[in-house]
């Protein structure tokens, strides 16, 4: 046999070096569900992201004399008791339901990466400290208090982020506590800090993206939470004021006429129960892609 | 054990204090007077109206005086309701919350963890699948939604159950102690099958095989204390979201509980009312909180040695 040949078939099986990141793409590739997942909020993305052009109908034009309608060729969806086109407003709906989640959800990221970062890095008393009023605020029952925030000074839009994604960060400030701990004995940080390197500029450059992981994981798996608090609200009439609209503020509209119009409950519940399914399947994906130590729960 | 129990009570008390205090300066800062209404009052009547409030005191005066009346058990008068006060609101409307919670634990506890330790002996099979995806249809469908298509299907197009009312017709507690149990089944299925999973592959639990012990033995005497766990320690915060889903679904059942007197006080702008619920709600879920640590305490001594640290 040609030793030549054997060290070229040697070369074409050594496997190509991959990242951690393409490592965990291979997996979530192969996880049907949270590729279904990921596809389905991604039509439902662009969907909403166009709705102005492509909304059949306009958003607030009433057709009395139509009526609530149910599906038909014109409306797809049907129509509610103002003769407004369901679909039109499911997805202006949709817009703010999702502009919710998403929004909230990076104010506790900001929030929460920042405060868990510099806690975890300072440790000692300071850390204690931080994570001690941590612990009391995780304490506090927000549900409550967001509820009589929202009573207290008025329902608005960005109130309601604010107030939500004050809730969520706890829990990620915790999680990136735990990782920056952990990382911050690793050798690359001792020579980041031997060369120099400003405390700010090891966290931002070498800390953070080093606990990624989780903190998409986590992530993923507040938006959800997030957009169903809204919608909870809006349901209670608290959250999204009309003429605004929301998937909770139309859900609400739909229990009080679903006995004569089943339609006008059912359309919006599944958008959000569909969206809210994409959401946790996706993150239960990313976990066990990113974070293959960690356990479903 | 005792050290435990002492010092995470300690912990107790600033969070309470916190609580009402924030609430208390957050209902004072509250734009617009609680009398602002569109009736016009005499001068006369709205110094009186406030005198009667303790209004006209400085905020700090009328913040030490409620801290003291509420240490008396006494929460003061209802702004809306006239002439009934709101620890009297409160008495009424908690013993039928406190049922509707108790029915939707239960129904929680008992399907959720046996779904879960079904799930979790034979994971990967349809026996895990099929609970485990009911699971996820319930953690998706929100309380608003699952009430409402259950009034839907079992109310009117079934006419099975009534569908408001607790305690005025025969079966009206059973669909809203569904709805309020179902969301939280859902997560005692997925954490006690975890919590299970992990406990499975313990070396003690192959002890007590090696044993000889048969096998319902081994899972329902040694496998389940363990693995049971995190649904002990989900017990504190589980009853606080609780309390925040009898909002809605008190709302939908139109059930006369701590809820909806939540809710109404928040569209009613009661301020007393609003002020005083928050405060005994708070106290309320804090004290449960308190009471699920030490019950995972006393199950994972390995709990008590951290916090003694």
């Amino acid at each position: 046999m040609n030793p030549k040949m054997d060290i070229q078939a040697l070369d074409q099986n050594i496997p190509k070096g991959t990242s951690l990141w393409e490592d965990a793409l291979v997996r979530l590739r192969k996880n049907k569900l949270s590729m279904i997942g990921l596809g389905f909020l991604l039509f439902v993305m662009i969907l909403c992201l166009l709705t102005p052009w492509i909304a059949p109908y306009g958003y607030e034009d009433q057709n009395l004399r139509l009526g609530a309608i149910p599906p038909s060729a014109e409306h797809w969806l049907g129509t509610d008791t103002f003769g407004r086109d369901m679909l039109t407003r499911i997805l202006y709906g949709g817009r703010v339901s999702l502009l919710v989640g998403f929004i909230a959800t990076s104010v506790a990221l900001i929030i929460g990466v920042t405060y868990g970062a510099i806690a975890g890095y300072a440790g000692g008393k300071t850390d204690a400290f931080m994570m001690r009023l941590v612990d009391i605020l995780y304490a506090l029952p927000f549900m409550i208090f967001i509820i009589l925030l929202m009573v207290v000074f008025g329902r608005n839009l960005l109130l309601l982020f604010l107030a939500i994604g004050a809730v969520e960060w706890l829990v990620m400030a915790r999680i990136v506590r735990g990782q920056i701990q952990s990382l911050r004995q690793q050798e690359y940080v001792e020579a980041a800090i031997s060369l120099g390197l400003s405390p700010a500029a090891i966290i931002i450059r070498h800390l953070i993206p080093n606990a990624l992981g989780p903190v998409i994981v986590y992530t993923t798996l507040t938006i959800p939470n997030v957009m169903l608090l809204e919608a909870f609200l809006s349901f209670l009439g608290l959250g999204i004021q009309p003429p605004e609209s929301s998937w909770g503020l139309l859900i609400s509209y739909g229990v009080e006429t679903m006995e004569e119009y089943p339609w006008l409950l059912i359309f919006p519940g599944l958008a959000l129960t569909l969206t809210l399914f994409a959401l946790n399947f996706l993150g239960d994906g990313l976990r066990d892609a990113l974070d293959p130590k960690a356990s479903k729960d | 054990m005792w050290r435990f129990i002492g010092l995470r009570s300690l912990q107790a008390i600033p969070v309470i204090l916190a609580v009402i205090t924030v609430t208390f300066f957050l209902v004072r800062a509250a734009p617009g007077g609680p009398f602002s209404s569109e009736k016009a009052v005499s001068p006369q009547v709205q110094a009186a109206l406030e005198a009667q409030y303790r209004l006209d005191q400085p905020p700090l005066q009328q913040y030490i005086s409620y801290l003291s009346d509420l240490v008396q058990g006494n929460m003061g008068p209802s702004f809306y309701y006239p002439g009934r006060s709101v620890d009297e609101l409160i008495f009424q409307g908690l013993p039928i919350t406190a049922e509707l919670g108790f029915y939707a634990l239960l129904i929680a506890v008992i399907i959720g963890s046996f779904a879960g330790v079904i799930a979790a002996l034979k994971p990967n099979t349809m026996q895990d699948y099929v609970p485990m995806s009911l699971a996820m249809v319930g953690i998706c469908m929100p309380s608003f939604l699952l009430g409402p298509s259950l009034v839907l299907v079992f109310g009117i197009l079934l006419d099975w159950l009534p569908v408001s009312g607790w305690g005025d017709s025969r079966g009206d507690k059973i669909l809203p102690s569904i709805t309020l149990g179902a969301m939280y089944a859902a997560y005692i299925a997925r954490l006690s099958r975890s919590g299970m999973l992990e406990v499975m592959s313990q070396d003690y639990l192959r002890t007590a095989r090696a044993k000889g012990l048969p096998e319902y033995v081994v899972i329902l005497k040694h496998a389940l204390r363990g693995g049971l766990l995190p649904v002990i320690s989900y017990l504190g915060p589980a009853f606080a979201a609780l309390l925040s889903g009898s909002f809605v679904v008190e709302t939908i059942f139109q059930i006369p509980g701590l809820g909806r007197f939540y809710v109404q006080a928040a569209f009613n702008r009661d301020y007393t009312m609003i002020l005083g619920t928050t405060v005994f709600l708070s106290t309320l879920i804090v004290v449960f909180n308190l009471l699920s640590d030490i019950a995972a305490a006393w199950l994972n001594p390995r709990l008590r040695y951290q916090f003694n640290k």
